[in-house]
């Protein structure tokens, strides 16, 4: 690599994901990518092309076809010294594997009092908007958020993309790492050689504005600011990156600024996470309220197939909609 | 107590089963010509019928790949190759039986008689698609790799309960014998006697994964003899031996209860999914060398050589196909037209709750001239208690 510090280059998620598996892996032996055509394929989003050539079989596993096994398997790694970057397809999948998760992963550290610990990443594509089959557009972050002991990330673009993966792979404990795989390829920008990882557990202030918060995450950041665009309205866009540990004082300090909530997410209403953004909203910032909250998302019903697929993620339109009838009720 | 596990032991252990998988069983040559001493397993008005299916069956999987490539279908698993180790298998149970797919079956669904429109409608996205008609014993696709084998053991379990004489057909591939569940579910089969066919289509590729890479057993079919079933190799690309070899692994089933996995070595001779590129995985000499073996042309040689089928036959049945093709597809994307996404909120649960449907009341004020509909073009307008007509229509195929 010659690159330097200074370089950056124009780069779509899955390129800035690849940049920094190549700068991780260079740079810790012990990290290794395994996982359902990682190797040859490249991965089906080809976010891990090339890294076969680079580091060989031994550290790019084209693993047999069973998610339990891949992170089970991760889990005994972890414990035995590496770093595993487990790669689950599509996280539709992952369900397969929440045995190992839940019961397993998320508990070494507790189990043994700090004694074992799983520092390990697990990859995996979420949510919808790219026309896929039946379980390759779901949403499942909660269930994740749900278990503690887990880190949850999901990056909103190539540049948080490449500073939380970077993260993830230096974080002390396993990080449940979402890509919304709709902004794949849909957004460059400039992304640095070897730059520096961002901090887990901070949200990004994505646009600064007065009149009202609208929290969001993944492909729904982009989806809120082509909303808040179609608005005469100062709208502040919090993108949370890091799901758990959630930012509470950046969620607070935001709606104790702005008095006014809207929460977007693709996964299903009840149960979603815009529910505990609302419950640390009404903890620490209830009287700061002007209006009641909203929260668009994805309804309480199965993820569709791809011809009602439109109709089921929240839209531009829905959330201007929502947005706009937050900031007209005084 | 020892008493008790001798009961046990003597209900689960059939002192007749092999400890080792048995020669691969063929009967049609890759040249089209027979075996020595082999024939087929059923007359000449059947194999030409049979072979009908298989060609429908290719016709319709081009075609569908052809609208993927337009953007007037999504993403599919295409069953090209694959031909004879569905027709043949699927041909040797009953109607009767359970169907259970994984997700590349559209052959042996089509053989089930899913119209090509349902296939078409599931491709555009539609759950209209995967609705069977009513008393059909077929389980809708699924994708989940491995998962629907469980499923087939409690049919056929179901079945034996209820005195019905039926057992269940589960397809999956060599992939999912990586997955424990496919593994759990041949042992319930063989500890609880529920009559089961596990047809493993072993199509050599998992997306990029060989069959080599994928697990060190010798073979696919030898994975049974752990679990106390029989475990058989056949040529998949041959018509005559897959229908053999599942048949008699059929009829076993029925009469004792003891189900077989059958390993049919075939080859997938197009992608993965029309998302997949094998070029970056696979060799052209292994694709042409696998193409020699086709399943269709075997069968289309020996009905030639027995002067059952022609060049005019073929020309004359592909055009029927392809006409029945073209109006199911018109009848598919006038559908789509008029498709309701309210179809969502009708079958996600039985008794909605009324913050479910105050959700409903929002997406039909959010939908509200607007297209939502993947593929539609005519903006939504609020519609009355026909929104469910479309659903009905498809209920009565």
């Amino acid at each position: 690599m010659t690159a330097t510090a200074t370089e950056t280059r124009r780069l779509t998620m899955v390129e800035a994901l690849n940049q920094a598996l190549h700068e991780e892996m260079a740079a810790n032996p012990r990290v290794l990518v395994m996982g359902e055509d990682v190797g040859v394929d490249g991965g089906v989003f080809r976010v891990t092309k090339g890294l076969l050539d680079a580091f060989g079989p031994q550290r790019v596993v084209d693993t047999p076809l069973s998610e339990a096994g891949i992170l089970g398997t991760a889990i005994g790694l972890a414990l035995g010294g590496m770093r595993p970057v487990a790669e689950i397809q599509f996280s539709g999948f992952l369900n397969f594997a929440f045995e190992q998760i839940q019961p397993h992963c998320s508990r070494f550290r507790q189990r043994t009092c700090g004694r074992l610990t799983v520092p390990m990443v697990v990859r995996s594509p979420s949510g919808g908007g790219i026309r896929a089959l039946e379980h390759h557009s779901e949403s499942e972050e909660a269930m994740y958020v749900h278990t503690p002991g887990l880190v949850v990330l999901m990056p909103s673009g190539p540049l948080t993309a490449y500073g939380l993966l970077k993260a993830a792979l230096r974080a002390p404990d396993t990080v449940m790492f979402f890509e919304p795989k709709s902004i794949y390829r849909a957004i460059k920008e400039d992304v640095p050689a070897d730059g520096a990882p961002l901090e887990i557990g901070k949200a990004r202030i994505d646009r600064e504005g007065s009149d009202v918060t609208v929290v969001a995450w993944g492909a729904m950041v982009r989806r809120a600011r082509e909303a808040a665009d179609t608005l005469d309205a100062s709208v502040e866009i919090l993108d949370l990156l890091s799901l758990a540990p959630l930012d509470h004082e950046a969620i607070v300090a935001s709606v104790q600024k702005t008095g006014r909530l809207v929460v977007v997410h693709e996964a299903p209403r009840t149960g979603g996470l815009a529910g505990e953004i609302y419950a640390r909203v009404c903890e620490d910032a209830f009287y700061h309220l002007r209006a009641r909250p909203e929260r668009v998302t994805g309804w309480d019903v199965p993820f569709p197939l791809l011809g009602r697929e439109m109709a089921y993620l929240p839209d531009k339109e829905r959330i201007a909609a929502a947005i706009a009838r937050v900031l007209a009720d005084r | 107590m020892s008493t008790s596990s001798d009961t046990h032991a003597a209900r689960a252990c059939d002192p007749g089963l092999s400890f080792e998988v048995p020669p691969c069983v063929r009967i049609l040559r890759a040249d089209g010509t027979l075996e020595p001493g082999a024939e087929p397993p059923f007359d000449d008005a059947r194999a030409v019928e049979l072979y009908r299916h298989m060609l429908r069956a290719r016709i319709f999987d081009a075609r569908l790949l052809k609208l993927q490539r337009q953007g007037r279908v999504g993403t599919f698993a295409p069953g090209f190759g694959q031909e004879a180790a569905q027709i043949g298998s699927i041909s040797a149970v009953e109607k009767h039986d359970w169907f259970v797919p994984s997700f590349r079956e559209i052959p042996a669904a089509l053989y089930r008689g899913a119209p090509f429109r349902s296939v078409i409608l599931y491709c555009m996205g539609f759950e209209e698609g995967s609705v069977a008609p009513p008393g059909a014993r077929d389980l809708p696709v699924s994708i989940p790799v491995g998962g629907q084998s469980a499923h087939a053991v409690g049919l056929a379990w179901a079945m034996r309960l209820q005195g019905d004489p039926g057992i269940a057909l589960v397809y999956f591939g060599d992939g999912a014998t990586s997955e424990g569940i496919v593994h759990e579910s041949m042992n319930f089969a063989g500890a609880l006697r529920a009559p089961v066919v596990f047809f493993c289509q072993n199509n050599q590729w998992a997306i990029s994964t060989p069959r080599r890479v994928q697990t060190a057993s010798e073979t696919i079919a030898q994975k049974a003899i752990a679990h106390g079933l029989r475990g058989v190799q056949v040529d998949g690309n041959d018509l005559f031996a897959v229908h053999a070899v599942v048949r008699e692994a059929a009829s076993i089933a029925r009469e004792t209860g003891m189900s077989t996995l059958v390993e049919a070595i075939t080859f997938r001779r197009g992608v993965h999914t029309t998302a997949d590129d094998p070029r970056v995985y696979r060799t052209e000499d292994e694709e042409r060398a696998w193409e020699r073996r086709d399943p269709v042309d075997r069968v289309r040689t020996w009905l030639t050589a027995r002067g059952l089928w022609s060049d005019a036959d073929e020309a004359a049945y592909t055009e029927a196909v392809e006409a029945e093709i073209a109006a199911d597809l018109r009848d598919a994307e006038a559908f789509r037209e008029e498709a309701d996404p309210m179809v969502m909120f009708d079958h996600a649960i039985a008794t909605p709750d009324p913050y479910l449907a105050r959700q409903r009341a929002e997406a039909e004020e959010a939908f509200d001239g607007r297209v939502v509909i993947a593929g539609a073009t005519k903006p939504r307008t609020r519609k009355g208690s026909d929104a469910v007509v479309g659903e009905l229509e498809i209920a009565e195929d």
